[in-house]
């Protein structure tokens, strides 16, 4: 709000690509969720302001924004837990201000930082869970192994909670979500404090979920490079607005540095000059032994002709995740170090 | 959208109960805990106590006497040897059983972070400070009772004279006056889970408050009595017993005197008031008090008991309703 108004009107053109798109399978009973003008504000503070979004069925998206971007309380707002301040929300088509029982019944949550009770076995959480889904015991057991199985912790549903590693209580979070077979889960944060194995698995989890059961998924995240491997499209999220959605190629375009390259070059003292002789390429710098190349277009042909032709040996040559950082810059780093990156290269 | 509204309509379950549901896991949790064992013990060494100590001179008296009333009763309310009677020691610890089963109802959730989980299951956010009450109360309920019935058992053994039908429902009176009076201190120990972040904290400022009214008061209310009837070697007559009284209505601000009042009725089928009583003057009826007589005499005090605990509850209740999840 105290930005230049130059910040978000940039953005705004990205905006109509992403969000104003069609939704993927809608036609299956309306979008799994809506949100029309959702805005929730805490006194002076605006935790998110004027909110529009449509997540279609068997869709997984990503929410990303920086901590405090108002993608908690977002969520808080559709299973009903906080009463938005003005807009609505609608889940299965439901409405969480009018019938929370329902939508919380139909929506798997886990929570940012999931607990559990401590002194009580994986499997006696879950059935806690499961009574307060009015579920039958026999039909809640049935369920419980299915869904400690799905996340692997099978082998541990009757060990105490207490001795569980983060990425296991994570792993467990998500189990005790699918126990009442929500057709949308709400994750957040799931990635945060469990190691890069656990981030895999957690994201496999994800993905085989919503091919296997069409489950919609919610996911929120302040991490762009883990989010962008499993979501279909992602809503950037700023200070309670949604500056941009839609797909990670959606995104990049005209994001200027898109075209990134990670270099290695033998047998060339000056490959820096070589490659900054490129018509084409904005920036040169050395990365982890290697040159890394943003350019206006794609560049790997002529790099490699460069390279060749100036005498040395192209030992690697890919396009890198630098665009991913591009988009994150454009949208959490301002538009001022936007310009400098941009004009950083002499 | 047709499958939403059908969904909708044709299967909507109803979602009602959820704090049943939240109570049986609470009454599961507190029955198993140590504390529960802890209390137990605590209470029945100190129920034993008191009883041991009273059998022999309600035997000797027993003997002596003519005709007594309710031998049985005596168990609970004589108090020879410096041993506190048992309803008085239950008027002291019984706090302490409302604060332990309370204190870390709802910052407990918060701190191991259950809570979020918790009000994303179907029920509704009362039901959760509701459930956790009743099975509080139920706790409370269940710890009396097996006390009482050890107690009492001993009791009877030692006297050889086990309870008249009477003696019973006096005992049943005395126990529900007990459950009131614990469930009040339980629903301030709520209260402040909700207000507290940490369990600790709720827990020292359950106590503190027992230790203001049980130990502090007395003399605060002896004070108070004594600033406005002062009384010194040779005061009339009339000004001691005006301090007197003064200082009894004063403390009856503490639930602690509300509760020796009422049971202090409800245990002596001869107590004719439960204010104060001069020896000098002759009892205005020469026999026993029915029940029912007896609880009108405690009445007021009965009322005050629960209208605290109701008080207190809905504060807790009502904070917490009012609390964001994420607080």
């Amino acid at each position: 709000m105290d930005r230049p108004s130059a910040t978000t009107a940039d953005p705004s053109s990205l905006d109509q690509q992403g969000h104003l798109l069609p939704d993927v399978g809608n036609d299956a009973g309306g979008p799994a969720i809506e949100a029309v003008g959702l805005t929730k504000r805490y006194g002076d503070k605006v935790a998110v302001d004027g909110l529009d979004l449509t997540i279609g069925r068997g869709e997984v998206f990503g929410l990303l924004g920086p901590n405090g971007a108002g993608k908690t309380t977002t969520i808080l707002m559709l299973l009903g837990l906080t009463e938005p301040t003005a807009g609505s929300a609608r889940v299965t088509g439901l409405d969480p201000v009018r019938d929370p029982l329902l939508v919380k019944s139909r929506v798997g949550y886990l929570p940012d930082e999931v607990g559990f009770y401590e002194d009580m076995t994986a499997r006696e959480n879950l059935r806690y869970t499961a009574a307060l889904n009015r579920l039958a015991r026999r039909e809640a057991d049935a369920r419980i192994a299915q869904a400690l199985a799905d996340v692997g912790l099978a082998a541990d549903a009757d060990r105490r909670v207490g001795g569980f590693s983060r990425g296991m209580r994570q792993r467990l979070g998500i189990a005790d979500a699918l126990v009442k077979q929500p057709s949308v889960l709400i994750l957040d944060e799931p990635t945060v404090n469990i190691d890069p194995e656990g981030v895999r698995e957690l994201l496999l989890l994800v993905e085989r979920l919503r091919s296997e059961q069409g489950v919609t998924v919610l996911l929120s995240s302040h991490l762009l490079h883990q989010v962008q491997q499993v979501c279909d499209r992602i809503g950037i999220f700023v200070r309670g607005r949604l500056r941009a959605c839609g797909t990670v190629d959606e995104l990049a375009t005209g994001i200027d540095d898109r075209w990134a390259f990670s270099v290695g070059v033998t047998g060339l003292d000056d490959a820096d000059v070589v490659l900054r002789s490129l018509p084409g390429a904005r920036s040169v710098d050395r990365a982890e032994g290697r040159w890394l190349v943003h350019a206006d277009r794609d560049l790997r042909v002529e790099i490699h002709d460069a390279v060749v032709r100036a005498g040395g040996r192209l030992a690697h040559l890919s396009r890198t995740g630098a665009d991913l950082d591009a988009i994150y810059h454009r949208y959490f780093g301002g538009e001022t170090e936007q310009t400098t990156t941009a004009e950083d290269p002499a | 959208m047709n499958t939403t509204a059908a969904t909708t309509t044709t299967t909507a379950p109803t979602f009602r109960g959820g704090w049943r549901i939240v109570a049986r896991k609470e009454f599961t949790d507190h029955v198993r805990s140590v504390r529960f064992l802890l209390l137990v013990v605590l209470l029945a060494l100190a129920g034993l106590a008191s009883v041991h100590a009273a059998a022999g001179p309600i035997r000797d008296a027993a003997e002596s006497a003519s005709e007594t009333p309710s031998i049985f009763l005596y168990l609970f309310t004589i108090s020879p040897q410096r041993v506190p009677a048992f309803h008085e020691f239950l008027g002291i610890l019984g706090p302490l059983l409302g604060i332990a089963f309370g204190f870390d109802a709802v910052n407990g959730e918060r701190s191991q972070g259950t809570l979020p989980r918790l009000v994303s299951q179907p029920i509704h956010r009362d039901e959760i400070i509701n459930g956790k009450f009743v099975a509080g109360l139920g706790t409370i309920a269940l710890t009396l009772a097996v006390v009482m019935a050890i107690v009492g058992g001993y009791g009877a053994l030692q006297l050889g004279v086990g309870p008249t039908g009477a003696d019973l429902a006096r005992v049943v009176a005395f126990f529900l006056v007990a459950v009131a009076y614990i469930g009040l201190w339980l629903a301030l120990s709520i209260m402040f889970s909700v207000i507290a972040r940490r369990a600790a904290t709720a827990a020292l400022a359950g106590i503190a408050i027992w230790l203001f009214f049980t130990l502090f008061g007395g003399l605060i209310a002896g004070v108070i009595a004594d600033a406005v009837h002062p009384v010194d070697a040779d005061s009339p007559a009339e000004v001691v017993l005006d301090n007197a009284r003064l200082e009894l209505d004063v403390r009856r601000f503490s639930p602690d005197q509300l509760y020796r009042d009422a049971t202090g009725v409800l245990l002596n089928p001869d107590r004719q008031s439960t204010g104060i009583v001069l020896t000098s003057e002759p009892a205005a009826l020469p026999s026993a008090l029915p029940l029912t007589d007896s609880l009108l005499l405690a009445w007021w005090q009965l009322i005050a008991i629960v209208a605290g605990a109701v008080l207190l509850f809905a504060g807790a209740y009502l904070t917490f309703m009012r609390q964001e999840v994420r607080a």
